[in-house]
């Protein structure tokens, strides 16, 4: 069972949120970063709306993963690459989906690895809670509340679908 | 009964296929290498950020046991473990326990007693690594840092890591390994990754009394003369003479070698005009290579240099990885 969301209507909202932010904290030249793969995707799309000239970085945060000795590398790791100096800007950082929060505290520890930045904003598309650690997204596209048995799945690059579906309790062990 | 490339896989990979040993290439197919050469190409970008350090194996413990002296080969195993945020141990074997009657096992058996997670090993003695992984201290990640002439697979892959990156691909490819073959571990290792991975030509060049006897069984076509060699060459890789290795008189002199088997400008020429020039270090200047190749534009040397630290890096990493997924399965076994 597959249920769809309107991805358009969701980026609308991110941009929209995203602009008021950055407005609010008289950002006028942002560092776009986007977390693999799902974020690069959406960096890429946010990157053209905003009409930036930068180039955006793509982050693979496979070596800063805080499950290393549960789930060992992640065989499919590409190198990071951020084609700016990160020293002293500001930086949104965008992810598809947040839920625990451990992708965004791995993701920052790896920025700050390349510099220290002035303020770092962090944007998803999709907020479904279930936090387990301090952290909270600036800007959201939609937040959403799943049941326990419901997984949500970003596919694309082209086109952009969110997916909500039943979990495979036999694959994924629920 | 397994044969010998079967039970090197088995010792080396997890039941799933996961790295856990690193010792020889034999038994590792080509997706698994090519997994170690992304793996570094990932640690190549870590290496070029402001710090240059992953946590990935925080809180293990590295032991370096050099058994037979390398100063380049362990500091770059040293600089691996670092920026993988591991806490690394040197210990020259030569000059320590041994020579205090203590044994090889009782030594490794103290060290895996202060929990270390991985032993990286050079020795002098062909097979020294395997035995210790398969006899003496399973439990431990090892890796060949070098044993006697059989094999040196992490200088290996970075070698390989160097070819991908200036010539993108294995296939349609014609090298040429020139020199000392007979002493050389890293040729043994290379000619089996250039096979596994797919390389069009293998070729070894060099003066019979330093060719082992059944040298093409390993998967090479022999030249004697250096300029025929090199014909429609992509990649040359120059052997250090193993001075130290030599037994007799297998060489005229150092200078009737360089005469023939010497790599110059002029030499160099009779390869494709894009050909690289690789040498494993440390240069022998005027006796292998002139110093116009060595420090030229073809030479990619000192990029191999970089590059070994990423190759170690990823095969650290993969290691410590598979171990792990090994030590949760058998605690997990152990609990039914």
């Amino acid at each position: 069972m597959t249920a769809l969301l309107n991805v358009d209507v969701l980026l609308d909202d991110l941009e929209r949120n995203l602009r008021r932010v950055l407005q609010e904290r008289e950002v006028d030249r942002p560092a776009l970063i986007g977390i693999r793969t799902g974020g690069v995707w959406l960096a890429d799309i946010l990157h053209k709306r905003l009409g930036l000239d930068e180039p955006f970085g793509e982050l693979d945060i496979s070596f800063y993963r805080d499950d290393f000795s549960r789930i060992g590398l992640n065989p499919k790791v590409r190198p990071s690459h951020l084609p700016f100096e990160t020293e002293d800007r500001h930086i949104v950082l965008i992810d598809d989906v947040i839920m625990s929060g451990r992708t965004i505290r791995a993701a920052m520890n790896e920025i700050f690895d390349y510099g220290r930045p002035a303020s770092v904003i962090l944007a998803t598309l999709i907020d479904l809670g279930a936090r387990e650690l301090p952290i909270q997204p600036d800007v959201v596209g939609q937040s959403l509340a799943l049941k326990a048995s419901e997984r949500v799945k970003l596919q694309g690059p082209d086109p952009l679908s969110v997916e909500v579906r039943k979990a495979d309790v036999t694959s994924e062990g629920a | 009964m397994m044969t010998t490339e079967e039970s090197a896989r088995a010792l080396q990979l997890t039941p799933d296929g996961q790295l856990r040993h690193f010792l020889t290439l034999d038994g590792l197919d080509q997706s698994l290498l090519t997994q170690i050469l992304d793996t570094a190409d990932s640690f190549i970008e870590v290496g070029e950020r402001r710090i240059k350090k992953v946590p990935l194996l925080r809180g293990r413990t590295v032991v370096n046991l050099f058994f037979e002296s390398s100063t380049r080969t362990r500091s770059t195993f040293e600089l691996a473990a670092k920026r993988l945020s591991a806490d690394v141990l040197n210990l020259d074997i030569s000059t320590s326990a041994t020579s205090k009657g203590e044994s090889l096992s009782d030594t490794l058996l103290n060290l895996e007693a202060m929990a270390s997670d991985m032993f990286v090993v050079r020795h002098s003695r062909s097979g020294a690594p395997h035995f210790i992984a398969e006899s003496v201290t399973p439990g431990v990640a090892i890796i060949n840092a070098g044993d006697g002439r059989h094999a040196h697979p992490t200088q290996a892959m970075l070698d390989m890591l160097t070819i991908r990156q200036h010539k993108q691909r294995f296939d349609g490819l014609k090298v040429a390994i020139v020199g000392d073959i007979l002493h050389s571990r890293v040729a043994r290792s290379q000619i089996r990754a250039l096979n596994t991975l797919g390389a069009e030509e293998v070729r070894v060049i060099g003066p019979s009394t330093l060719l082992p006897r059944d040298v093409e069984s390993l998967g090479c076509r022999v030249e004697y003369d250096l300029k025929a060699g090199l014909k429609d060459i992509d990649v040359i890789i120059m052997l250090r003479l193993q001075r130290e290795r030599m037994e007799g008189a297998l060489l005229p002199s150092e200078r009737e070698f360089y005469k023939v088997y010497g790599l110059n400008t002029d030499k160099l020429a009779y390869a494709k005009p894009d050909a690289i020039v690789m040498h494993p270090g440390p240069i022998n200047r005027g006796v292998e290579i002139e110093s116009a190749v060595a420090d030229g534009p073809q030479s990619v040397i000192l990029n191999q240099v970089t590059n070994g630290i990423a190759i170690r890096m990823a095969v650290m990493s993969m290691a410590m990885s598979g171990q792990l997924a090994q030590r949760a399965a058998t605690e997990a076994e152990a609990r039914v």
